[in-house]
């Protein structure tokens, strides 16, 4: 990776602050309906209309192994693309686009927790707190991962 | 450039395909001179226009096959395989440099002097000396320029001219061509541009223009193009030649324009419209203008022409036009091409304007008597003529996917040495594009199998009494909304045994698992990924491999593939796909909270269930079961096919209140079964979109799609739930139809069709309908009196009537219906007053008759009804012949001794009379506890005939505890059962069986007897 600035769309799930690179993000939604699917995946919420698109919803807390939301979450989500599919990762709340710079990207300290090990892209020092990277395409990858999505 | 090249290429391409296919029909046939030509002609327009855009390794390449070629026309050589591989390596070798050209827009760099000099060899083996071995050294010593077979005038400069084409393709490089063109100046026009094929490729891109140019498109209208082309080349090769005269006058070749009343607007876009070809086939501006003058001068004459033709039909108007036009429609000819994509992005718009339309529809449903409905009801009815229409223009000819196999099998049986013949059936039937594309790769997989794996070696075919020829069939047919393609071959079949022991090594199933399923479902293996590219040592592995793919190919497209195979005589693969994926008529129904579609294609009817109406659901061991129409049919709720969680208590009460249900009766293949949904909405069109890749796993659903209202919800597919429960049952082979009677616990009897009918003083009677070999009405009249006793003529030969009891008599006049019941040749009619109606029932004996001729007494239709004994009167007839003629069949001689074991008493009563009428001896039992007890007491017997269901022992336990040990081991045993599945005649034959014959099966059950009789005393 050079050593440039990358901008990132920080959101917030469960309290932690995480970042998605803001190229990548396509849209940010608010609440919107969705379709639950029957016997899929835990980490799958359900599908979703985005303007003629099907969406799939992505519960990010379940894809994370976090716990289940407060009652007053907002309920955004992002729409990411992955392989052409449209995904929209469901969050808490989304925050700044904020700018920072390579230098500063720390590795994934060993001791994180296997399923944020994998779909971490590195944590970046703020001011204050941690703001963890989040792949997409890790994110997204079920082929590979099937059992920690489970 | 990039135009011309792009048609050069399609054209090419389409042009190669066909060579391909008809090359492997004439090696067949090499007698076939419109074939040959046809192939020449193709191979030639290929070189010349690659001559003409300056691609030279194309040309030398295509000109050593066209001399091969030409040799063949002019009879010098007769075709050959070797000689015809060959050429169809130098296809290929095109076909690779065009792949290169299409991807770089350059020729690519190489060597083609292997293939040339082959090709060359060979068309000089036909010749004695001469002029071959000369031409053979120009081509090899400079590849770039080819001596075209025949030297035309001005072929010279034409190749100059495709060399400096090829040195110089941009129009940067004017210098280059003005330094050309001192050396043109003596020459004429014809000769500059690049002769006569050049005047073609300008006449075919102009007519490419015209067709494509809104403005003056209508001047072509019902033009054929391929004859105006010649017309218009030759007019203007005479023109350009400068020899006007010699070639069609302006009004022949410029017809159309004249016809359709070309106007001086049109003539300016006309004269644009070359000027753009013209310019783009890279011709010098002088020579542009040059063209441009001649056409101008001729563009004048044609407006005098049409202005002179507008007047006379303004005089007739009714008379020309109509005559001119029809002689010059063709249908070959109405067709342009347009780009895929072009279809492609029509069809995604038409499909979202398909669910606009349903949003807006939905609309007006909520809102009545709006001022829109009837705007918007047109606007309905276009969409959907709107959908129709270009969904047609996506279909295409299921031989599309066909094209390039008798290539790809023909290679093979040189490549294996197998003789294997080709047939392709149904190559019109059409289907999406989409579709087509998606099938064609699998299809070509499949084919390359059955040639490859199923098709034996000559010798070992002709060892296993087979022709020496392998066919291969491919057939194709329409069938109720979906495209069945079969492709069946004569060839090994799968190995069973093989597949088992691979089964089990990939631990795909165990040794009880196997032991269970049939043949057919073990040899359905070869669509499990296990299967695929392990190891291609022996023929089980190398059939499998890619069958996994094969399968998930045609199932991502809602289809099915199956496949019936007999090891030794052929496998036959069918496979199953819709018309179209994109958009269809589902039906919307609810469970619990959420929406689903269930595609309408697999939707039978529709029931409400509840406690008050006719229709309501039982239970057995809490399978739910709806009784319909006197079946049975198996239910599934939906809710637990979708693993929703089981309803709290509250809501399982406020269910009970409900009481009621709605059933949406799916049919997948034969097996017909219930879905238990909340509530049922109407049926929608709607657009399949697959799902993401993370739930494409899901069997259960097909898709999804976005509804009127603009959620998404989830499409169904029966399919897949009939593959999930069918997981869940243990016997999923004999979860069809026939599984109802299992379910119908401790009912032993049978359903089956009953005809009844009065006669006498009864007026209800009945006999198993199929025991009835026909149903007639005859003419009293031609009842003949024979020995005292009513006979009739039918059928040439005289069959004995016979009543019933005696208060029956004949009728007295007009015609008379009787029962025509057979028996081997013999026939025999019962009369009957009136035949009242066919109905499916359980015959359910309740009161035993001690009178001849009737079996019991059953409730059948509410009424009591005697069942008659149709052996007795079979007896009753026969016996009064059997004692005057000498009937083979009944012979007495070998009177076998038959133990005959079946529980249900109808049977044993319906099928003794007949068994000892065939001249049997008959022990029957009604349980197989009483049959041990004899064979204790060591009767002996020549051939046990057992029921299968029977309470207490069944009737494989019974035969397992008669093969085990006493005297019956080496008894030949006759299984009987109203199952028909594999699984079951497996089952049989496993326990000791020796044969498995159907229940009610009259002709079968004595064939077979007397088959296994025959069996037993050749052994002895």
């Amino acid at each position: 990776m050079e050593s440039e600035t990358r901008d990132f769309v920080t959101i917030r799930l469960s309290g932690q602050l995480c970042g998605i690179p803001v190229l990548e993000v396509h849209d940010v939604l608010s609440e919107q309906v969705i379709t639950a699917v029957p016997l899929a995946p835990p980490a799958v919420a359900g599908v979703l209309n985005l303007r003629g698109r099907i969406v799939t919803a992505i519960n990010l807390r379940k894809r994370l192994g976090l716990s289940e939301p407060e009652e007053n979450s907002e309920n955004m989500s992002i729409v990411v693309e992955y392989q052409e599919e449209p995904y929209s990762l469901l969050i808490d709340s989304v925050g700044d686009v904020m700018s920072f710079s390579e230098e500063s990207l720390e590795r994934n300290p060993v001791t994180l927790d296997a399923c944020w090990q994998e779909v971490s892209g590195g944590i970046f020092r703020l001011e204050g707190e941690l703001l963890v990277i989040l792949d997409v395409e890790k994110l997204l990858n079920f082929d590979r991962n099937q059992a920690t999505a489970a | 450039m990039d135009d011309l090249l792009n048609e050069f290429l399609t054209e090419t391409a389409e042009s190669i395909d066909e060579v391909d296919v008809e090359l492997v029909i004439l090696e067949q046939d090499p007698t076939n001179k419109p074939i040959l030509d046809n192939i020449f002609r193709l191979v030639h327009t290929i070189k010349g226009t690659c001559g003409f855009l300056g691609l030279p390794r194309l040309e030398t390449v295509a000109h050593a096959g066209e001399n091969v070629l030409g040799k063949y026309r002019d009879g010098e050589l007769t075709v050959t395989s070797d000689s015809v591989t060959l050429i169809l390596a130098a296809l290929d070798r095109i076909k690779e440099i065009l792949a290169a050209l299409e991807a770089t827009q350059q020729e690519p760099e190489g060597d083609d002097d292997d293939i040339i000099s082959q090709l060359n060899i060979v068309a000089a083996g036909g010749e004695v000396k001469g002029a071959a071995p000369v031409e053979e050294e120009a081509v090899i010593e400079m590849p770039e320029i080819t001596q075209p077979t025949t030297i035309l005038p001005g072929q010279v400069s034409l190749e100059e001219l495709e060399a400096a084409f090829a040195a110089a393709p941009g129009p940067d490089d004017e210098p280059e061509e003005e330094n050309a063109r001192p050396e043109e100046e003596q020459q004429d026009l014809l000769t500059r541009i690049g002769g006569v094929e050049a005047v073609k490729v300008i006449i075919h891109l102009f007519h490419n223009r015209l067709l494509a140019d809104v403005s003056v498109k209508g001047l072509m209208a019902g033009v054929n193009t391929r004859d105006s082309k010649v017309k218009m080349g030759s007019f203007f090769e005479a023109c350009l030649a400068g020899k006007p005269d010699s070639g069609p006058s302006v009004s022949a070749a410029f017809e159309p324009f004249i016809t359709h009343g070309m106007t001086e607007k049109h003539s300016e876009t006309i004269h644009s419209l070359l000027r753009s070809v013209l310019e783009e086939v890279d011709l010098a501006p002088l020579d542009v203008d040059d063209f441009l003058t001649r056409y101008d001068d001729v563009a004048v004459d044609i407006l005098e022409q049409a202005r002179r033709k507008e007047k006379d039909h303004a005089k007739k108007p009714d008379k020309a036009p109509a005559g001119t036009k029809s002689s010059e429609r063709s249908i070959a000819n109405q067709s342009i091409r347009v780009n895929v994509q072009v279809l492609e992005d029509l069809m995604t718009m038409v499909s979202e304007l398909v669910l606009t339309r349903n949003q807006l529809m939905q609309l007006l449903r909520n809102s009545n008597d709006s001022e829109f409905t009837i705007p918007l009801q047109r606007l309905s009815q276009c969409t959907t003529e709107l959908q129709e229409g270009v969904m047609k223009t996506r279909m295409q000819p299921v031989g599309n996917a066909w094209a390039k196999l008798p290539r790809i099998v023909r290679d093979l049986q040189l490549e294996l040495n197998k003789k294997i013949d080709l047939q392709m059936l149904g190559a019109d039937t059409e289907l999406d594009r989409q579709v087509l594309e998606m099938i064609k790769d699998p299809l070509t997989h499949m084919v390359r199998n059955s040639a490859d794996h199923g098709i034996e070696m000559p010798a070992d075919r002709l060892a296993a009494g087979k022709k020496e020829t392998g066919t291969i069939r491919l057939n194709a047919f329409h069938e109720g909304g979906h495209i069945i393609i079969e492709i069946t071959d004569d060839g090994a079949g799968l190995p069973v045994e093989k597949l088992k022991a691979k089964a089990l090594k990939n631990e795909l199933a165990t040794q009880e698992e196997l032991d269970e399923m049939s043949d057919n479902q073990i040899q359905r293996f070869i669509f499990n990924a296990g299967f695929s590219t392990a190891e291609k040592v022996t023929a089980v592995s190398g059939r499998g491999v890619g069958m996994d793919v094969v399968r998930s190919n045609i199932e991502k497209i809602g289809g099915t593939v199956d496949l019936k195979s007999i090891e030794g005589k052929g496998t036959s693969f069918s496979i199953k796909i819709p018309l179209t994926l994109a958009i269809v008529s589902a039906l919307i129904v609810k469970c619990r909270e959420d929406r689903f579609a269930i595609p309408q294609i697999s939707v039978l009817e529709l029931v409400r269930a509840s406690n008050d109406s006719e229709h309501s659901i039982e239970h057995i061991n809490n399978t739910p079961v709806l009784r319909i129409r006197d079946r049975l049919l198996p239910l599934v709720r939906l809710d637990e096919i979708l693993g929703m969680a089981p309803l709290t208590k509250d809501e399982e009460e406020d269910q009970a209140t409900k009481q009621e249900d709605y059933i949406v009766i799916a049919q997948v293949g034969t097996f017909t079964f219930g879905i238990v949904v909340d509530q049922v909405f109407d049926t929608e069109e709607i657009v399949v979109k697959p799902v993401a890749p993370i739930l494409r796993d899901l069997q259960t659903f097909a898709g999804n799609t976005i509804l009127g209202d603009g959620k998404v919800i989830m499409i169904l597919d029966p399919n897949g739930i009939v593959s999930q429960i069918s997981d869940k049952v243990t016997d999923s082979s004999g979860f069809g139809a026939e599984d109802e009677e299992v379910k119908q616990t401790g009912a032993i009897n049978e359903r089956e069709a009953i005809l009844l009918f009065s006669a006498g003083e009864n007026a209800h009677r009945a006999v198993p309908l199929s025991l009835v070999a026909r149903l007639e009405e005859i003419e009293v009249k031609d009842i003949e009196t024979s020995d005292g006793k009513p006979v009739y003529q039918y059928r040439g030969r005289l069959m004995p009537l016979v009543n019933l009891d005696d208060s029956q008599e004949f009728k007295k006049s007009g015609r008379q219906p009787i029962l025509v019941f057979a028996d081997g040749d013999k026939t025999m009619g019962i009369a009957v007053d009136e035949i009242i109606d066919i109905l499916e029932d359980e015959i359910d004996i309740e009161l035993s008759s001690k009178i001849d001729g009737q079996v019991g007494t059953a409730v059948i239709d509410g009424h009591a009804t005697e069942i008659i004994d149709v052996a007795y009167y079979i007896e009753k007839a026969f016996g009064t012949l059997g004692s005057s003629s000498t009937s083979g069949h009944f012979a007495r001689d070998n009177q076998a001794h038959i133990l005959l074991i079946d529980d249900s008493k109808f049977f044993l009563n319906m099928i003794r009379p007949l068994l000892s009428a065939a001249g049997y001896k008959i022990t029957a039992v009604d349980s197989a506890a009483s049959a041990l007890d004899l064979r204790e007491r060591g009767n002996d017997f020549d051939i046990i005939v057992s029921d299968i269901e029977m309470p207490d022992m069944d009737g494989f336990s019974f035969a397992e505890e008669v093969r085990a040990s006493g005297i019956w081991q080496k008894t030949p045993m006759i299984a009987l059962s109203s199952h028909d599945t594999p699984k079951d005649f497996a089952r049989g034959r496993e326990v000791g069986f020796d044969d498995y014959v159907v229940k009610l099966e009259r002709d079968t059950l004595m064939t077979t007897i007397v088959d296994q009789i025959n069996r037993k005393q050749s052994a002895a």
